[in-house]
């Protein structure tokens, strides 16, 4: 069964704005799309749209349909056991993403007690292995720690052992490397990239950056005011971008790392 | 839970001492309520500790029992407004656009009006009677909380957390109470131990405007009232009752604060 499939996906704002239109593109299990665009997009909302989580206000139209099952217009109930089983999302911010109040180890432990029902010793320990796959030093100290008390990029890490224990059979990311520093980016994205792709889940990678999303996915689709002006296998766009919008985020890309050669010699 | 706030324990101390004034009433005054065989306005002395009123009671033994009715106001009125509030506030803040924007007004409404106001409605309602004056602040109490519980329900629900959690497949109830009540609940406790001192206050306030518990109830405020034509000469007879409800009062600012530096977790150091 296709793992996600959206035909025609258009999401309007309250005063009528379309903010995606035409939106097509599918998925098979284990496939790893890019989505890229610069900001204002439309590639959030898209996301949003395909786990049926729009802001308040907002419509969609078209078709998603997420491991064989409508999303659009679906009622709460089915969509929340929809929901972490078959997608997970790991968001850009990870100050945010944290229940402020919550430990680490509670955090981790939700999504295991509902998905995998379990309780007691057998739960405190995947907690630690969940932790510890994320390659969280010191899990034990760590699962007692306060969000707050955590580097940014100690809390993504978090955030992504709370959606990796959903065991979905899609993580959808959403710009997870935008607000760490450049060293831990290339970490985070190593760590994402083993994960998914040990445990076979499919990956929806969101970004702005070419070089980010494009050493991760092997599938790219770029967006453009809400429209896919470009899709491709990620060698081909690099190699020989078609529509204008592509040509410069290449070409940007390029620049910057053409600056930092030139800065090394 | 160890205390670790010099606010939360002073806060504490004040309002046992007012409690423990109250319950010892139910075993021992130092003389009847209705005793007033002690001659009128008498000064402090040995007979009467704090001297007697202008109908020859003991104002010690007045002040006792005016802190039954001090206690009871506050717990009564948290008791109304506690479970009140944050109920409505909670519907408000989920609901769909058209109900939220209607409880919202009626609020609004209920905040418009003083709160002694809006207690003096309800009193004159009904019949003079502590429950009265009890369900009226209540009901103020709740206004109170319940539009702030809407505001901070609202702040809540805009966090990226509560977006990851329903990205996980949690369902509304496990949100709101796994998520929304914990992080809404030290708010909305130090607001609801403020409300429990403006309760006592709020009682004294209608009692001395004839509208609080009637006689022969004992209220601090119906006391001030009594004691108001002799302040120059018996000064405790005002002092007293008065220094009783700041000491409520203060204590229940005190223990709010301390509830607030309990609840947050930078100021918590974990285990």
């Amino acid at each position: 069964m296709t793992l996600l499939d959206v035909r025609d996906l258009c999401v309007r704002a309250p005063d009528g704005r379309s903010l995606v239109s035409g939106l097509s593109f599918s998925m098979e299990r284990g496939d790893r799309l890019g989505l890229i665009g610069e900001s204002g997009a439309g590639k959030t909302l898209a996301a949003l749209a395909v786990i049926g989580l729009l802001p308040r206000g907002m419509s969609a139209s078209g078709s998603v349909l997420l491991d064989g099952e409508q999303v659009l217009g679906a009622p709460g109930r089915r969509l929340d056991r929809l929901r972490g089983r078959a997608a997970a999302v790991v968001f850009q911010e990870p100050l945010t993403a944290l229940d402020p109040l919550k430990r680490v180890g509670a955090l981790v432990a939700e999504p295991l007690r509902r998905r995998r029902r379990l309780r007691g010793r057998a739960l405190r320990g995947a907690v630690l292995d969940a932790l510890s796959e994320v390659r969280l030093p010191g899990p034990e100290r760590l699962a007692r720690a306060f969000p707050y008390e955590l580097s940014g990029g100690q809390r993504q890490r978090v955030a992504i052992a709370m959606a990796l224990a959903c065991e979905p059979a899609l993580l959808i990311a959403d710009e997870p490397t935008a607000a760490l520093d450049t060293t831990v980016q290339a970490e985070m994205l190593a760590l994402l990239d083993g994960l998914v792709r040990s445990s076979g889940m499919g990956l929806l990678l969101i970004g702005h950056d070419l070089g980010v999303v494009a050493g991760v996915a092997d599938g790219l689709l770029v967006l453009h005011e809400g429209r896919a002006v470009e899709r491709g296998t990620a060698a081909e766009i690099v190699h020989a971008p078609a529509h204008p919008r592509t040509r410069e985020v290449v070409a940007a890309a390029r620049r910057l790392h053409g600056a930092l050669d030139g800065l090394a010699r | 839970m160890r205390v670790r706030s010099p606010a939360l324990a002073a806060g504490c101390a004040l309002v046992a001492v007012i409690v423990a004034m109250a319950l010892l009433t139910f075993f021992w005054t130092p003389y009847d309520p209705a005793d007033t065989t002690g001659g009128r306005l008498e000064p402090p002395g040995a007979g009467h500790l704090l001297g007697t009123d202008r109908l020859g009671r003991d104002l010690l033994t007045q002040l006792m029992l005016g802190a039954r009715v001090a206690v009871v106001a506050s717990l009564g009125a948290v008791a109304v407004g506690g479970p009140l509030g944050p109920a409505v506030g909670v519907l408000a803040g989920l609901a769909a656009r058209w109900l939220d924007d209607a409880l919202a007004v009626v609020l609004d409404i209920l905040l418009a009006f003083p709160t002694l106001l809006l207690a003096m409605l309800v009193v004159a309602a009904k019949q003079t009677s502590l429950a009265a004056a009890i369900t009226a602040i209540g009901l103020a109490v709740s206004a109170v909380v319940a539009r702030l519980t809407r505001v901070l329900v609202k702040r809540v629900l805009a966090q990226d957390y509560i977006t990851a959690a329903r990205t996980s497949g949690t369902s509304w109830p496990r949100i709101v109470t796994g998520h929304v009540l914990p992080n809404i609940w030290p708010t909305l406790a130090v607001n609801l131990a403020l409300q429990a001192g403006l309760a006592a206050l709020a009682e004294a306030s209608l009692s001395y405007l004839g509208l609080g518990a009637p006689p022969p109830n004992a209220s601090w405020g119906r006391m001030l009232k009594e004691a108001e034509a002799t302040v120059l000469t018996s000064p405790v007879a005002v002092l007293a009752p008065g220094a009783l409800l700041a000491m409520l009062v203060i204590g229940a600012n005190l223990i709010a604060q301390g509830i607030r530096e309990q609840a947050d977790p930078t100021l918590r150091r974990s285990r």
